[in-house]
């Protein structure tokens, strides 16, 4: 038992079953709906699951640090809103040129985004629920017509969305998955591994604490937000390459999405815990849960939202009553196993104190 | 005579100082600006919002927040538009709209009161969730033709030229001034939202107090809705949706804390009236409704951030003005 505790951590409980959950889901589907395995659902979850990724990658590194980005829906719609309208405009612009584009233009807005909250103390709920609607309205304002549809595109935008890197038998790996596989890598090492992604778990789990230790909290913030915005930006790149169709109400409710992912994946919103592994997982269990019921209930796509809601509750709700339980358990057996027993360093204060 | 002025100073001020700029600069750009009728239909145009913005204010002080007020008013507005498709009475639907609104109010205030979440996180689950119900209920169809006497209340005036929802928020605001000013169950809404465990253990019911409130939202926001679907005649699925951010930007400007246990009815007065007159003066100038939300949202912000920052200023001000007193202190002792 002791073993067991010192090599196995409740997060990674909440992964386990995660990944358990999942398998689950496709057994079960897959003996329910004919033709499950096929490659067009496939295609079709994991292209949408890359973006959503991107997106719910850059919300934890928020989350981490306890606080909220509302406004990325808004950031995604932008940029993809505004690239696309300058790919119309400029057929011969360079993709690569597009792409920083469009990076740029959501870490203009994360810039934004972290200055108002970190220097200008405003919370985060109050100021990203405000750029929510600022960001929103500046992309309904675009001057011009209100749509971007497939044919005001260039040809290599087209053919980057349905290319396919490899295929395996008609599962075709899309270079948006790819994207998203390394950006997940690329996150996943720095928070586990790097100073700066340490750091932003100590500023969410005691701020005070954290500032008090000498930590630059204000830049930290800053950063992690402009990061988000930047994700939420290649996401909007993403989004235009895959669905080519735009108007002024693409990735509305995206922010809900991320945050759902990032809170079913084990992200807490009080900050400090949470992987990116997990909210990956979480985003992909959520996903595939809304194909494989559309299609073995026939129910109607106005379930999905609802659906989601509950899903949300659920996983908070497991968080708080068990998971919080778990850490009881682990924390007070991390005390007794110290050397010197459960009072060590207990004694030790006191021995300063005489 | 200084303490006089110091009134001057407080946020109430000026918020009254913005409300006489904006009031006088569209009665100087639109003549008709200040007939009875105009004013009337400035209240009425967001009559439901300004409602709402009542009980979230009580929320808000008691340092919670009710992200899902949209979504209650659209879901009790479906409720009711789906039964009186289905040829149920409409004085049923109402009670069932209104019902809805209690369960929903009472199922958030379990979670965050009984369970122990985070309000955000609950009441963002209900902003999806309850949205979704009502897509679920009227999928995407509009219902309308609600009998005569329905509609007329929401549209046409009451008594004199006032309109019912509009005679609905003035007993609604004395009541919740009475409430919240002068009586117990008030000053336990401040306390909590000051310290919950300080409360707690001067033997304040936090969980019933917080129970109270939420009940109260689902219902209130479900009246509101029901008076939205009055007014328009019909209700869509995705009616009234993103109304949360303009009340929460009402409350915020109002000069309540987001942290909780300070601000005033009287500021969220104040501020109700700004947006208003803003909006309807956008609207004159043919600003349009998107547009109007950006610069709603550009308030909710900067009525953060300017406070923020003139503190800060003030506070380098004094700390430099106090090292140099000390400077000359020191200077004195030394000669």
């Amino acid at each position: 038992m002791e073993t067991i505790k010192r090599y196995f951590r409740p997060e990674q409980l909440r992964e386990f079953s995660l990944v358990f959950l999942i398998v689950a889901i496709f057994m079960f589907f897959g003996s329910q709906i004919q033709g499950y395995f096929s490659p067009r659902i496939f295609n079709r979850v994991t292209s949408d699951v890359a973006i959503i990724t991107v997106v719910a990658i850059g919300e934890t590194l928020v989350l981490l640090t306890r606080n909220y980005d509302l406004s990325v829906g808004s950031i995604v719609g932008f940029t993809a809103f505004f690239v696309g309208k300058q790919l119309s405009f400029h057929p011969d612009m360079l993709p690569l040129f597009a792409l920083l584009l469009a990076i740029g233009t959501g870490a203009l807005m994360g810039l934004v985004n972290g200055l108002i909250i970190s220097y200008g103390r405003v919370p985060s709920l109050i100021a990203t629920l405000g750029m929510l609607a600022i960001y929103r309205s500046m992309l309904v304002a675009y001057p011009g017509n209100k749509i971007v549809v497939t044919s005001d595109f260039p040809k290599w935008v087209l053919d980057l969305g349905s290319a396919s890197l490899f295929s395996v038998g008609g599962f075709d790996i899309r270079p948006v998955v790819v994207v998203a596989l390394l950006i997940l890598v690329i996150f996943q090492l720095v928070t586990a591994y790097l100073p700066y992604g340490r750091r932003l778990y100590a500023i969410g789990s005691n701020p005070e604490a954290a500032r008090v230790g000498g930590l630059p909290a204000q830049r930290i913030v800053l950063f992690a937000y402009m990061l988000c915005g930047t994700l939420a930006g290649l996401g909007g790149f993403m989004f235009m390459v895959r669905y080519g169709d735009l108007n002024t109400a693409v990735a509305q409710g995206m922010e809900l999405q991320a945050i759902a992912a990032a809170v079913v994946g084990g992200v807490s919103t009080n900050g400090g815990i949470g992987t990116m592994i997990g909210t990956v997982l979480g985003a992909f269990m959520i996903n595939l849960l809304q194909q494989s019921l559309l299609r073995w209930l026939r129910i109607s796509n106005f379930w999905v939202d609802a659906f989601l809601g509950l899903l949300i509750l659920v996983a908070v709700t497991i968080d708080a009553v068990i998971l919080g339980r778990l850490r009881d358990i682990w924390a007070r057996t991390g005390l007794e196993t110290r050397p010197g027993g459960e009072k060590g360093p207990v004694e030790k204060e006191e021995i300063h104190a005489a | 005579m200084l303490r006089k002025l110091e009134w001057l100073k407080s946020w109430e001020s000026l918020l009254l100082a913005i409300l006489v700029v904006v009031v006088g600069f569209n009665a100087v750009s639109t003549p008709h600006y200040l007939q009875v009728g105009n004013l009337i239909n400035l209240f009425h145009l967001h009559i439901e919002e300004i409602i709402v913005a009542l009980i979230m204010t009580f929320i808000i002080i008691n340092a919670e927040i009710d992200l899902s007020v949209g979504s209650v008013m659209g879901l009790a507005g479906c409720v009711m538009a789906f039964m009186w498709e289905r040829k149920v009475p409409i004085e049923i639907g109402i009670a069932a709209a209104l019902l809805t609104g209690v369960l929903v109010g009472a199922f958030n205030g379990f979670m965050v009161s009984y369970v122990g979440l985070t309000s955000l996180v609950v009441t963002l689950a209900g902003l999806i969730g309850y949205r979704g119900l009502a897509h679920v209920l009227l999928e995407d169809r509009s219902i309308g033709n609600f009998p005569e006497w329905f509609d007329r209340l929401g549209q046409q005036p009451l008594v004199g030229p006032v309109p019912l929802a509009l005679i609905a928020f003035f007993v609604m605001l004395v009541i919740a001034l009475v409430v919240l000013q002068n009586s117990g169950f008030g000053r336990y809404v401040y306390v909590i939202g000051n310290s919950k465990d300080a409360a707690r253990y001067s033997g304040v019911n936090v969980r019933r107090v917080k129970m109270t409130l939420y009940i109260a939202s689902g219902l209130i926001s479900a009246f509101a809705g029901l008076l939205l679907a009055a007014r328009l005649g019909s209700m869509r699925g995705d009616t009234a949706t993103g109304t949360e951010l303009t009340v929460i930007t009402m409350v915020v400007l109002g000069g309540v804390s987001i942290f909780g246990g300070s601000g005033s009815l009287y500021g969220v007065l104040l501020s109700i009236l700004i947006v208003l007159n803003l909006r309807n003066g956008m609207g004159l100038l043919n600003i349009s409704g998107d547009t109007q939300t950006g610069v709603i949202g550009a308030l909710l912000i900067l009525s953060v951030l300017v406070p923020n920052i003139t503190r800060e200023v003030r506070d380098i001000w004094s700390r430099r003005h106090r090292a140099q007193r000390v400077q000359v202190v020191k200077e004195q002792k030394g000669g």
